[in-house]
């Protein structure tokens, strides 16, 4: 299993095992990580799974792909380390990875 | 998902009402379905969307996706879906109007339903049908602190009338075919035009970017790198707008704000219809699929009831005993023979098989 770690807005964490193979938004949404609302049920067809990628990940993780980058047009005050949560695929090497939820999705 | 298009906000409609006997909310794959249960039992229909195309999600958030749950379909797209069953339920000759959201419903003295739409389109039906999904595709609204109270006075979602904007101060914010359409239409009428968009590169029509791009360069438009992170003004008129770029923050005037950040599903004005709701899901009994209003039905993923799975064939499902249902309410008289398409000759005949 893989250890992921979300913080919020306000600085809480939570963490977050789950399997290689599924996407971070999976895993946010099967502890019911708060507001990772993934309207489009991981389509890339929206922008309410928004995350930043914490700096020393982000190369790891790696950027948007460029349906992906459309998509975060749709979202609100992205930045260098906005990505969609359901476009990141959870590998070994992710273990450990920390995101930040925006403080709002819409 | 996409944008509005402008192509479809026309003019109010002022047409004389349409009777007929069904009246379909929706024409996501479970409102297109109804189209067929309803007509194996002679039960007319017409449709209505939101959206200016049919399909509803499936054709909206995932045409590409492929789909691998409909039965003896092993693999689908969202869009194929949407094509077969329109050539499945081409016999019944449903009418469509696209580009509508129903406001009102309420009661003629007959009993029948009198429903009017937001482009003032109105509709008398023996039967509604709610298959609404996740409810109306409705614009999305920027988390900008207070922009509720600049709401149809300074900013708006779409173009309804072209003059709200002659001789204003523009803001389109956004990079799809809407704020650029917008772009290129309001430029000519517009006191000033700014376009504003988080990066470089617009999702937009090749030769739309190519216009807009051209009219930036004459100096006709601005064009803004940048996110909008406040809204200056009073009393409902806007004055100005925050603007974060890579180079700290700038205020840009502005008295009209056009945001384009596609679009979110809202239950919208169904909630004030009077039927009981559940956390924004309608009730239903499932042996007919009917909501607290007799008369009105709802099927697919905005019904709830013990069990109910959000899946497109459970929508099929209920779209075929609902149709029973309603047989009793627009044939009171006539009792409904139950048949298979695979041998009855009136069913092939309506299908136009035999």
């Amino acid at each position: 299993m893989v250890k992921i770690t979300f913080v919020q807005d306000d600085g809480s964490r939570q963490d977050v095992q789950a399997a290689p193979g599924l996407t971070v938004m999976e895993a946010a949404k099967s502890e019911d990580v708060p507001g990772i609302d993934a309207e489009c049920g991981g389509a890339c067809a929206c922008a309410t799974c928004h995350v930043y990628v914490e700096p020393e990940w982000r190369d790891i993780v790696g950027k948007p792909s460029e349906m992906e980058e459309d998509m975060l047009d749709f979202a609100f005050d992205v930045r260098e380390e906005s990505r969609l949560s359901c476009q990141i695929r959870i590998s070994e090497k992710l273990d450990g990875l920390v995101v930040k939820v925006p403080s709002k999705q819409f | 998902m996409s944008d509005t298009n402008p192509a479809t906000a026309a003019d109010d409609e002022t047409g004389a009402p349409i009777e007929t006997d069904a009246l379909i909310i929706g024409a996501g794959p479970v409102g297109l379905f109804a189209v067929f249960e309803l007509g194996l039992v002679d039960i007319k229909a017409h449709v209505i969307d939101i959206l200016d195309k049919v399909g509803g999600q499936c054709a909206e958030l995932y045409p590409e996706k492929p789909i691998y749950d409909i039965p003896a379909l092993p693999e689908v797209s969202g869009q194929q879906l949407t094509d077969r069953l329109m050539e499945q339920i081409k016999p019944f000759g449903a009418t469509f109007h696209l580009g509508h959201r129903v406001d009102a419903l309420s009661r003629e003295v007959d009993g029948r339903f009198r429903l009017v739409t937001d482009r003032g389109q109105v509709f008398v039906a023996k039967v509604v049908v709610v298959a609404a999904g996740g409810g109306s595709f409705t614009p999305k609204r920027p988390p900008l602190e207070g922009i509720e109270a600049y709401e149809g006075t300074s900013v708006f979602y779409s173009v309804r009338r072209m003059k709200d904007f002659a001789d204003q101060d523009v803001l389109i914010v956004g990079g799809g075919d809407s704020a650029l359409d917008w772009t290129l239409n309001l430029q000519p009428i517009a006191r000033s035009l700014t376009l504003l968009h988080r990066r470089d590169d617009f999702r937009g029509a090749p030769h739309s970017v190519e216009k807009m791009r051209g009219l930036v360069t004459s100096e006709a438009i601005r064009l803004m790198i940048g996110q909008a992170t406040a809204l200056k003004g009073a009393g409902g008129a806007l004055e100005a707008v925050v603007v974060k770029t890579k180079d700290g923050e700038e205020q840009i005037a502005c008295t009209r704000m056009l945001p384009f950040f596609g679009l979110t599903m809202k239950l919208g004005p169904i909630a004030e219809w009077g039927l009981n709701l559940d956390e924004n899901l309608i009730p239903v009994d499932t042996a007919r699929f009917e909501t607290s209003i007799p008369g009105i039905f709802a099927i697919g993923d905005i019904n709830t009831y013990p069990g109910k799975l959000k899946l497109i064939l459970s929508g099929f499902h209920e779209a075929a005993l609902m149709s029973q249902a309603a047989h009793k309410i627009v044939y009171p008289d006539k009792k409904l023979l139950f048949q298979y398409t695979t041998s009855s000759s009136s069913l092939q005949k309506k299908l136009g098989v035999r």
